[in-house]
């Protein structure tokens, strides 16, 4: 945890900076810290005893803090306001879901490979996974240690776990998903970790995610945020995911919420020696829907990919900060940011990259690409590279544009109107980055959703 | 070729022009007709992509004067879409990329939306599969080429082909061929022309923009007209482009200003 301190200086007031924000918190005057105990204070008391001191641990963490304001750094274009002036509830009573409600959200390659999980609580009956090798574990996370007492070298032990939203996640877990590839397991089948949101009015849940893959495995996932239906809840998830030496992991995330749904999502992975890691996220925001995600390479070789989508409409706001922590040479990593922002929607993209002087030969390039479908969105693109090591290649770019006039006229040329040119040159934009999913039937309903959504 | 009693197809008339308030079209006139080959040839910025793409209907250009009249109708009103759909073919100077929209995909849409005015039936991928495996040996392109974004990472001369590929599928009443020569190796250029040449026939007409005599060996001119500032100087047969070639243009725009 870094702790910035000023030591001199007039620091600007929030109506110096902008009279309507200072206005606006003025009606939300919150204590940010007694709003994040309150948050805590709605965690199911009863857990498995082997979670119990990771939970207190983390308690305690999350009584120093309080819940970041703009003037922190790593909030700065994202008001939690908002968020602020909800009061969330708990998930006392799990809702009982019936197949029919979410099967438009199945995978067919996962029909025998599925984690289910509704308001962040297990459903066993929903779930299945007979199509996995039987020596992989796949399950309820709170179930997991009598059988797999090494779990807890795992749970919890990705660097960042004292940031505020994961230390909350940690200070209220009962349960989450475990997904346990052992050592040379090649796992073909994609494994879907569904998340449905009943979309019961002003639910906090919790999802936790723990990913395990050992030494030479290799395996899929799709962690997969849905909702039923359009109300307000706050969803704050965390997915830890280990890769062992060698190993790959496939990694799809995808966030569905409602127009006022806050999502805060963290996704830690940590890279063992020779370990690859792929990951996709596609985010289609929400009242605020933040992606905290962060690579730590233990290791040497290592190659890291990361390829994120927004695509917002709407007052929606899509953030994602992501952070590639190096620590050793010959890793690599390539990481493409796209946002597509319509109507009042704002994007956010913070892309951190850090190479310290032990990591020589780094080899890492960035690249965030915006585009701007409406004068009153906003997107805000920040690169944040801190290399210290000096024989290293970073390469990084940042582009904000509109629809190219001369694109949109070469297909008005070619017959083509104008609405259906920009939607084709849209949702083009959009494709470099769905097009990498290996999964057929997510890839196809995801170019659905978005050629439905560009309008033209 | 030149017939006396072809249709016209196109006819300009004293067409100005202006792009972000400078005029750059200064009095143009221009006739086509029917089974006519027209040829522009002209210095360096004197229009001649302007007036292809004022043709096309490019927003950024405005007209301010004269007209444009294709196949009787009055050009200006219609949107770039619809003068495509009705017959205008423009082969871009500079072929745009599109990556992530499959050149297969492109060439589908494009060619159904033309198929569609007609009161055609839309074809379905695989007859659209067909005809374009057809057109695709005329210009001796790899059907490769269909499954990479259009344009994307084509060289120079693919992209010329690809126009040229788009012009047979869509068998325009009046191609515009902005500098379709430019940038192809002899090979290129024999496989372009004769694609060109088969595609003209009397029914249709081919106003080419070029530089080079070379084209001009390949595609046989009826006319050819030299422009400068804006405007056609001088109206010549094929022989004119021989004589440019060896005087270049300083004489003719010397005799305008006079
Ligand atoms: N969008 C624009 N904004 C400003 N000036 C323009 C624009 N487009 C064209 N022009 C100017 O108009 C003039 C004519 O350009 P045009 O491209 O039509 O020439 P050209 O005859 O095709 O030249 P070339 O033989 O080099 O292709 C040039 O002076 C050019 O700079
Ligand atoms: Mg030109």
């Amino acid at each position: 945890m870094s702790i910035e301190v000023k030591l001199q200086g007039h620091e600007l007031t929030d109506a110096e900076v902008n009279p309507t924000i200072a206005a606006s918190k003025a009606k939300v005057k919150v204590d940010r810290t007694a709003y994040l105990t309150d948050l805590v204070k709605l965690r199911n008391p009863e857990i498995p005893d082997w979670m119990q001191q990771t939970r207190d641990h983390a308690s305690a963490i999350v009584q120093e803090l309080a819940i970041p304001s703009s003037r922190d750094e790593d909030w700065r274009f994202t008001d939690l306001s908002a968020l602020l002036a909800t009061q969330f509830k708990s998930v006392t009573e799990p809702s009982a879901l019936g197949f029919e409600q979410i099967q438009s959200y199945m995978l067919p390659e996962c029909v025998n490979s599925r984690l289910v999980f509704v308001d962040g609580i297990y459903a066993a009956d929903l779930s299945a996974v007979d199509d996995l090798p039987e020596e992989t574990i796949v399950g309820s996370l709170a179930q997991v240690q009598e059988f797999l007492p090494q779990v807890s070298d795992y749970f919890a032990k990705q660097p960042g776990g004292e940031e505020v939203f994961t230390a909350l996640n940690t200070a209220s877990i009962v349960d989450g998903a475990i997904v346990w590839i052992p050592k040379d397991q090649i796992v073909k089948t994609p494994i879907h970790l569904l998340f449905v949101a009943t979309g019961t009015a002003k639910f906090l849940v919790q999802p936790r995610i723990l990913i395990v893959a050992g030494s030479g495995s290799e395996v899929t996932l799709v962690e997969d945020y849905v909702i039923l239906n359009d109300r307000n809840y706050f969803i704050n998830s965390v997915a830890e995911i280990q890769v062992d030496c060698n190993a790959k992991v496939n990694h799809v995330r995808i966030q569905r919420d409602s127009d006022s749904a806050f999502h805060i999502g963290k996704t830690a992975v940590s890279q063992a020696r020779d370990s690859q890691y792929c990951g996709i996220a596609v985010n289609f925001g929400g009242a605020i829907a933040r992606h905290n995600w962060e690579i730590y390479t233990n290791g040497e070789q290592t190659h890291s990919q990361l390829l994120g989508l927004s695509w917002i409409t709407g007052d929606r706001t899509s953030d994602t900060h992501s952070l590639i922590a190096f620590s050793k040479p010959h890793c690599t990593a390539k990481q493409i940011n796209k946002c597509i922002a319509d109507d009042r929607s704002h994007g956010i993209f913070n892309g951190r990259i850090c190479v310290p002087k032990l990591a020589q030969q780094t080899d890492a390039a960035q690249l965030s690409r915006s585009l701007l479908l409406s004068p009153k969105a906003r997107i805000d693109t920040k690169p944040q590279l801190e290399i210290v090591a000096d024989n290293v290649k970073c390469a990084h770019g940042a582009t904000v544009s509109q629809l190219e006039d001369d694109a949109v006229f070469y297909l008005q040329s070619r017959g083509i109107d104008s609405e259906s040119a920009r939607k084709l040159l849209t949702y083009a934009f959009a494709t470099e980055v769905i097009n990498e999913i290996t999964i057929d039937s997510l890839k196809s309903k995801l170019q659905t959703i978005v050629r439905s959504a560009s309008k033209g | 070729m030149i017939r006396d009693n072809s249709e016209v197809i196109l006819s300009v008339k004293n067409l100005t022009a202006n792009v972000d308030g400078t005029q750059i079209i200064k009095g143009l006139n221009l006739e086509i007709k029917s089974g006519e080959i027209h040829a522009i040839m002209g210095p360096n910025g004197s229009g001649k992509s302007t007036f292809s793409k004022i043709l096309a209907g490019h927003p950024a250009y405005e007209v301010t004067g004269g007209e444009i009249s294709f196949m009787g109708q009055n050009l200006l009103k219609l949107d770039p879409e619809d003068r495509s759909r009705s017959g205008i073919f423009l082969a871009f100077q500079y072929p745009l990329e599109i990556p992530g929209v499959s050149n297969r995909d492109f060439l589908r849409v494009s060619c159904n939306a033309k198929r569609k005015h007609e009161s055609l039936e839309e074809l379905d991928p695989m007859d659209f599969d067909d005809l374009v495996y057809e057109k695709l040996e005329l210009l001796k392109m790899d059907s490769e080429f269909l499954d990479r974004g259009v344009n994307e990472g084509f060289s120079g001369g693919e992209k010329k082909r690809n126009e040229i590929l788009q012009m047979a599928l869509l068998e325009p009443k009046l191609g515009v061929l902005d500098e379709i020569d430019s940038g192809l190796d002899i090979d290129a250029l024999r496989v372009v022309s004769s694609g060109v040449n088969a595609l003209s026939n009397e029914n249709n007409a081919m106003l080419l923009v070029t530089h080079y005599q070379r084209l001009l060996d390949y595609i046989t001119p009826d006319y050819i007209h030299v422009m400068a500032e804006g405007r056609i100087l001088q109206t010549g047969t094929k022989e004119l482009a021989l004589e440019l070639e060896a005087k270049g243009y300083d004489w003719i725009l010397e005799g305008a200003t006079v």
